[in-house]
């Protein structure tokens, strides 16, 4: 299968298999009006089989929430055919506005308009916590 | 507010600036004339979304023994809350009429909406099952006071260390200090969580023993810190029957402790502690209430910029 290639746009690469779709969401890259391609299971030499997603455009994006949702993943950003940048992500000390706190007796659940804060508590164990009741994330 | 100094978890003090605050409650202690007209014109709101008498008198004593005055409510229903206004607007409001405020609210994290909307500090007088920075500092300036240093301690807590947030403020206070040690002593359905040991204990290296028989650790403690069983933290009123009485402390229980040993309690007890202990001058809940005062007042004081 070939997908062509992008001239001026974004290879987010080394996505972990299987979470192309759930990062395509996060990222809200279903209201673009550009191309998105989406590619899952290929072949890689590092990770066995990985998901990529191209952009056919220069966006900016939330570089905390992809490195939330895989730290592993690298960013390639191509301007006329040539790659200008790689980044490599890590996980970001704090996110907001993507995960929701669980826990019922967080102010949160009450104040819905409050924002939904996040800090990364554990990075070797990729623990996130509620800013305001410190509730472990998807817990 | 960016530049208006809250406390809403104690870990935002320093163990330096923790033991400047110990050192004013005991000039305090020492002289407390020296300091009754420290805040004259100041005014201390208490906004207390749930009842607890104890926190607030506690807060009023200290702003009036400091020659401040008080207002606020004791009670949700006696506030713009009951009519539906978010925290931050209540805040935003009772800001323009007080110079500090102490807050206690059923919802976990209130304070710290609190504490970025409003235009005065903040203080965190309890926060559902989550923090209750005061009472950490009450819990220091009695271990302080009682022991004359926080390093080289062995701490036991004992009852409701699932829920119970003292014990957990004061598990990450004790666990900055060299030589700690931690034995935690509770039924099975109401031991620490494994959070607080990963993230607090064995991230800052502190030697802990968990087990459910008080008698067999007592000869260990310097400090033996007792806990209620609270009917408010259970969903399940069967759960709390069953749980209630787990640990009942009484003279027998204390044969084989150290005589120097201190007993605490953030209060009020129903019966974990027998009355019959109260006599034993072991037993330091009581002059811990006194402490807890002494403590706020150099708090307030701290958060106002009052030298």
């Amino acid at each position: 299968m070939t997908i062509d290639s992008i001239k001026n746009g974004i290879v987010i690469d080394h996505i972990a298999a299987g979470k192309a779709m759930e990062l395509y969401a996060i990222l809200g890259l279903g209201e673009l009006d550009c191309s998105v391609a989406i590619l899952k299971n290929v072949s890689s030499g590092k990770l066995g089989k990985k998901d990529i997603i191209k952009i056919d455009t220069i966006l900016d994006l939330d570089w905390d929430i992809i490195g939330y949702v895989d730290p592993n993943i690298t960013v390639n950003i191509i301007k006329d055919g040539q790659r200008l940048e790689k980044r490599q992500l890590k996980l970001p000390e704090r996110i907001t506005g993507v995960l929701r706190c669980k826990n019922p007796r967080c102010i949160t659940s009450v104040e819905q308009e409050l924002p939904q804060e996040f800090k990364l508590t554990d990075r070797e164990r990729r623990i996130y916590r509620c800013l305001y009741c410190e509730t472990q994330a998807g817990k | 507010m960016e530049n208006v100094r809250s406390l809403i978890d104690i870990l935002e003090l320093s163990t330096q600036e923790i033991d400047e605050l110990v050192e004013v409650a005991a000039k305090i202690i020492e002289d407390p004339a020296a300091y009754a007209h420290k805040c004259d014109g100041k005014i201390l709101a208490t906004l207390f979304f749930e009842p607890s008498t104890r926190t607030r008198l506690s807060f009023e004593s200290a702003m009036l023994s400091l020659g401040g005055q008080v207002l606020g409510f004791s009670e949700a229903s006696s506030s713009s809350a009951a009519k539906g206004e978010s925290v931050a607007d209540t805040v935003r409001t009772v800001s323009c009429y007080a110079d500090i405020i102490a807050m206690r609210h059923p919802k976990e994290g209130a304070p710290l909406v609190a504490g970025r909307h409003s235009l005065v500090p903040v203080i965190n007088a309890g926060d559902g099952g989550h923090n209750h920075p005061t009472q950490t500092l009450t819990d220091l300036l009695t271990i302080h006071h009682e022991k004359g240093r926080f390093e080289n301690l062995t701490v036991g807590f004992c009852g409701d260390l699932k829920f119970g947030r003292t014990v957990h403020s004061l598990i990450s206070a004790m666990s900055r200090y060299a030589g700690t040690r931690i034995v935690l002593v509770s039924p099975e359905e109401l031991k620490l969580p494994s959070y607080v040991k990963k993230e607090v204990l064995q991230k800052n290296g502190i030697p802990y023993t968990q087990t459910t028989d008080l008698e067999a650790v007592m000869p260990e403690l310097d400090i033996l810190y007792m806990t209620r069983v609270q009917r408010e933290r259970f969903f399940n009123e069967e759960d709390y029957l069953r749980l209630k009485d787990s640990y009942i402390l009484t003279p027998d229980k204390l044969q084989n402790a150290k005589a120097d040993l201190s007993i605490l309690h953030p209060l009020p007890r129903v019966n974990e502690i027998s009355v019959a202990v109260d006599q034993d001058p072991r037993a330091a809940y009581f002059r811990q209430v006194r402490y807890g005062r002494y403590i706020r007042m150099a708090l307030i004081m701290k958060l106002l910029g009052i030298q």
